[in-house]
C-alpha cells in the first residue's frame, strides 16, 4: 500500500480542525478545541512522516488529481496534489514546525477569550501552506498563497480592538497584493504564451528553450514578476516593510507564519520555478541582488532595535535575503536548506522570545529584560542555542546551511559573498546582544516596569497584551503572582517548553544532513534533472577543498568577531553602546528609525494616493460628480413636481377647464394642421 | 336654403356657451343646464349632417341623445335635490368632500 494516494488528507486534515473549531469553537470547552486542533494538525504531520517513509527518489515526482477544477478550451486546471523531493521537504517542515508551535499556542493563548478563534485560524492557515507546498499547478499554489495571506491578516490583527495591531494587518494584507499582483501578471504571461500552468507540461515546455542572456525577453519578464510576488510574501526590498509591523500579531503566529513557514513561501515558489530563472539569467540576478541587499540592510536596522520580536523580524527578513541570494545565484538547493533550518531556529528563537515575554507579563523591551538566565534557565538554554545555529556557529544547523549558501555566492560572484559575510557578522552581533541584554547582567524590569511600561518609548506594542498574556497560571499554582502582576519573571510551563526542546534540537543536528551535500543530492533531482546543460555546476577544480575550508574559517570568524562585539558592548562594557550611539549621531538614528523606509513610502506612495483619493476621488469626483447629478436630477424632478401639483388642485371645474383646453388644444392643432 | 356651415356655427356657439357656463357657473342647477345645452349643439350638429347628407341615422343619433339626456336629467336632479337636502347649499364649490 502506498500512503501517496492519501497525500490530499494532508491539507484536508487542518480545514477540517479550522472549520470544526471556527464554527462550534465558540461553544465548546477549551480541551475539546485543543483535542480537535492538535488532532488533526498531528494527524497531518503524522501522514506526512508516513508519506516521507515511504517515499522513494525513483518513483518521484508523484501526482494525485483530485478532480478536476476549471475547463476553458484548451486551458484546464485540476485541484491536484505533488511531490517531489522539494515539495516533501517543505511539506515536513510545515507539518512538523507547525504541529510543535499548536503544541507551544496551547500553553500560550489558553487564557486568551479567542482561544477558539486562534486555533481555528492557525489550523487554516496550515491547509492554506499545505496546499500551497503541494500544488501541482500555479494556480493552486495561488489559492494557498492567497490563503496563507488571509490567514497572516486574520492572526496578525488577531487582537483586533487594538489600533496597532488592526492596521498591522492592513498593512501586511495590502502590501502583499502588491507582490500577488506580480505573480497574477506572470501567472497571466504563463498561461497566453504556454497554455497551461501544471509543473510537468509548463517546465517541458519551457525546457527547450534557450537562455535569455541579452535582454529581456518573456522568461525573463516572468521571472521578473514572480521575485515581485516572491518579494511581497516573503519580505524583500522593497516590500519588506509588511513584516516588522506584523509582529503585533500573538507570538507564535510571529514563529509559525512570520518566520518558519508562510515568509518563506516565496523562496519556495522561486526554487520551484527554477527552470524559468535558469533561463533567465537577467531575472536571477535581480532576485540575487535584492536578496543580498535585503539581507544586509535588514540586518544593520536590527542591530538598533530594542523590541525583542522586531530585532527577530528583521533578522527574519536579514535571513530570507539569504535565501534569495541563494536562489538567485542557482543554489536553489542551499536555499531550502536554508529555509529549513531557518524554520528549526527562527521558529525556535520566536518561541523563546514569548516564553520570555509570557514569562515577564508582557514586556518586549529589551531595556527592561536582562538577568532572565537564572529565572528561566530552559528558555535560555534553547534560545541559547538557537542564536548559536543563526549566528552560524559550527556545528549548529545555521552554520551548514548559511556556509553553504556563501560557498556557492563565492562561486557566483565575490560581491555576494562579501556582503553575505557582513552580514553573517552583523547577524553574530546582533543576536548576541539580544541575548545579553535579555539574559545577562540584572533584571531591570522589577514589579515597578509594570506601571512606567507606557511611558516607554518603545514598548508601543504590547500595550493590551500583558492583560491577555497571563497565561495558564494554574499550571504553575505560584500564589505570589498576584491579582494581575507579574511579580517576577518566571519560567514558562512545560507544554511551552517541550516545542522549544524539540525545536533546539533540532537546530542542534538539523544541520548534519547537509554533510558531504547529502541535503543538495536529495534535491538534485529537482533541480539538476530538468536544469538546462550549459548551466551545469562547475567541475570541481584541484585545489577547490582548501578554498572551501578557507571561506567556512572566515564566516565561523566572523561570527565569532560578532559575538565578541557584542559580549564587549553589552556585558563586559554596557556604557559603551550610548556612546557610540551618541558619537555616530544622525547615522544610529537613521538606523533606530529603520532608515525612514516607513516615513519613506507614506511620503511616497500612501499619502499621495489617500490625499488625491480624498479630494479628487471621494470629493471630486464621487461628491462633485456622481452624487451631484444624482442629486441635482432629483432636484430638478421636485421642483417641477413642485410647480406641476398646483395643476391638480381637486377642483373639478378645473379639470374640466383643462379638459376643454385640452380639447381646444387638439381642435386648434388639427384646424392649424389642415387635417379635415 | 340654409348653408351647413350657418347651422355648425350655431351649433359651435351653443357647445362653447355650454362649456363657458359649466366652467364658470358655481350653481349647480346652472351647470346642470350647461351640460344639456352642450348635449343639444351637438345634436344640432347631427341634425344638420344628416340633412346635408340625407342619411337618417344622424336623426336617429339625436333620439338616442334626447332619451339619455331626459335620463340623465332625472338622475341628475334627483342627486341634486338629495345634495341639497343634506348641505342647504346648491354652490359646487362648497361640496368638496372629496377634496384633500
Amino acid at each position: 500500500m502506498t500512503p501517496n494516494k492519501y497525500l490530499w488528507l494532508i491539507p484536508m486534515f487542518p480545514l477540517a480542525g479550522a472549520a470544526i473549531n471556527g464554527f462550534f469553537g465558540r461553544h465548546s470547552s477549551k480541551r475539546a478545541i485543543t483535542a480537535v486542533a492538535l488532532t488533526l494538525c498531528g494527524a497531518s504531520f503524522g501522514l506526512a512522516v508516513l508519506i516521507a517513509a515511504g517515499f522513494s527518489s525513483a518513483s518521484a515526482p508523484y501526482y494525485f488529481d483530485l478532480a478536476h477544477w476549471l475547463r476553458s478550451g484548451d486551458f484546464q486546471v485540476d485541484f491536484s496534489f505533488y511531490l517531489d523531493q522539494l515539495s516533501l521537504v517543505m511539506m515536513l517542515v510545515v507539518t512538523g514546525v507547525g504541529f510543535l508551535i499548536h503544541i507551544y499556542s496551547v500553553g500560550y493563548m489558553w487564557d486568551d477569550d479567542g482561544y477558539y478563534r486562534f486555533m481555528s485560524y492557525l489550523n487554516l492557515f496550515m491547509f492554506f501552506m499545505l496546499t500551497l507546498v503541494l500544488a501541482k499547478n500555479y494556480l493552486m499554489m495561488f489559492i494557498g498563497w492567497e490563503g496563507v495571506g488571509l490567514a497572516s491578516y486574520l492572526l496578525i490583527g488577531f487582537w483586533f480592538t487594538k489600533d496597532s495591531a488592526a492596521s498591522a494587518g492592513k498593512k501586511a494584507f495590502i502590501v502583499n497584493r502588491i507582490g500577488d499582483f506580480g505573480f497574477l501578471i506572470a501567472l497571466f504571461l504563463l498561461i497566453k504564451h504556454f497554455g497551461t500552468l501544471d509543473y510537468p507540461a509548463l517546465f517541458s515546455k519551457i525546457q527547450p528553450l534557450v537562455p535569455e542572456t541579452a535582454g529581456v525577453g518573456l522568461l525573463t519578464s516572468i521571472g521578473i514578476l514572480l521575485m515581485v510576488g516572491a518579494a511581497g510574501k516573503s519580505a524583500q526590498i522593497p516590500l519588506y516593510v509588511w513584516l516588522p509591523d506584523a509582529m503585533e500579531g500573538p507570538t507564535p503566529v510571529s514563529a509559525l507564519i512570520h518566520a518558519a513557514t508562510m515568509v518563506t513561501a516565496g523562496v519556495y515558489m522561486v526554487a520551484r520555478s527554477h527552470i524559468i530563472f535558469e533561463r533567465a539569467p537577467s531575472a536571477s540576478t535581480v532576485v540575487a541582488v535584492i536578496g543580498t541587499l535585503t539581507a544586509l540592510f535588514a540586518a544593520t536596522i536590527g542591530i538598533a532595535q530594542t523590541d525583542i520580536k522586531k530585532v527577530l523580524a528583521y533578522s527574519t527578513v536579514s535571513q530570507l535575503g539569504y535565501m534569495f541570494m541563494a536562489c538567485g545565484v542557482g543554489a536553489f538547493s542551499a536555499g531550502i536548506f536554508h529555509l529549513m533550518t531557518h524554520a528549526f531556529f527562527k521558529g525556535l528563537l520566536f518561541l523563546a522570545a514569548g516564553s520570555v515575554i509570557h514569562g515577564i507579563g508582557g514586556e518586549q523591551d529589551m531595556r527592561k529584560m536582562g538577568g532572565l538566565r537564572t529565572y528561566m534557565p530552559w528558555t535560555f538554554a534553547t534560545m541559547g542555542i538557537a542564536t548559536l545555529a543563526i549566528a552560524g556557529i559550527p556545528p549548529l544547523a545555521g552554520f551548514w546551511s548559511k556556509d553553504e549558501i556563501l560557498a556557492r555566492a563565492f562561486d557566483a560572484n565575490w560581491v555576494y559573498w562579501l556582503i553575505g559575510v557582513i552580514t553573517a557578522f552583523i547577524t553574530s552581533f546582533y543576536m548576541f546582544r539580544l541575548m545579553y541584554m535579555t539574559f545577562g547582567g540584572d533584571y531591570r524590569g522589577g514589579p515597578a516596569a509594570h506601571d512606567v511600561r507606557h511611558e516607554s518609548a518603545d514598548a508601543h506594542a504590547m500595550h493590551d497584551k500583558h492583560a491577555k498574556d497571563e497565561l495558564a497560571h494554574d499550571t504553575h499554582g505560584a500564589p505570589h503572582h498576584g491579582e494581575h502582576g507579574h511579580g517576577e519573571p518566571h519560567e514558562s510551563p512545560w507544554v511551552m517548553l517541550g516545542p522549544l526542546v524539540v525545536l533546539a534540537i533540532l537546530s542542534l543536528f538539523g544541520g548534519f544532513i547537509g554533510i558531504g551535500d547529502r541535503f543538495q543530492h536529495f534535491l538534485d533531482p529537482v533541480f539538476k534533472a530538468a536544469a538546462e546543460p550549459g548551466l551545469q555546476e562547475p567541475v570541481r577544480e584541484a585545489g577547490e577543498n582548501t578554498r572551501e575550508y578557507l571561506l567556512m574559517g572566515i564566516s565561523v570568524a566572523v561570527a565569532a568577531l560578532g559575538w565578541f562585539l557584542a559580549w564587549l558592548l553589552y556585558s563586559s562594557r554596557p556604557q559603551l553602546p550610548a556612546r557610540i550611539a551618541q558619537h555616530l549621531g544622525r547615522l544610529y538614528t537613521a538606523v533606530a528609525n529603520k532608515y525612514y523606509v516607513d516615513e519613506l513610502y507614506a511620503a511616497v506612495f500612501v499619502n499621495p494616493l489617500i490625499n488625491g483619493s480624498t479630494t479628487i476621488l471621494w470629493h471630486d469626483i464621487d461628491q462633485g460628480a456622481i452624487d451631484g447629478t444624482v442629486n441635482a436630477s432629483a432636484d430638478a424632478a421636485r421642483h417641477i413636481s413642485d410647480e406641476l401639483r398646483h395643476m391638480q388642485s381637486g377642483n373639478l371645474r378645473s379639470y374640466a377647464g383643462w379638459v376643454a383646453a385640452g380639447g381646444a388644444v387638439v381642435i386648434a392643432y388639427m384646424v392649424w394642421m389642415g387635417i379635415r | 336654403m340654409v348653408p351647413l356651415s350657418y347651422y355648425l356655427v350655431l351649433s359651435g356657439i351653443l357647445f362653447a356657451c355650454g362649456v363657458l357656463g359649466f366652467l364658470i357657473k358655481r350653481n349647480i342647477i346652472t351647470i346642470f343646464l350647461s351640460i344639456e345645452l352642450m348635449l343639444n349643439g351637438v345634436n344640432l350638429s347631427f341634425v344638420a349632417f344628416a340633412a346635408q347628407w340625407h342619411v337618417l341615422s344622424g336623426q336617429i343619433f339625436v333620439f338616442f341623445v334626447m332619451v339619455v339626456a331626459a335620463a340623465e336629467a332625472a338622475v341628475g336632479l334627483a342627486i341634486i335635490i338629495a345634495v341639497y337636502r343634506t348641505r342647504e347649499t346648491l354652490n359646487v364649490d362648497q361640496v368638496n368632500l372629496l377634496k384633500l
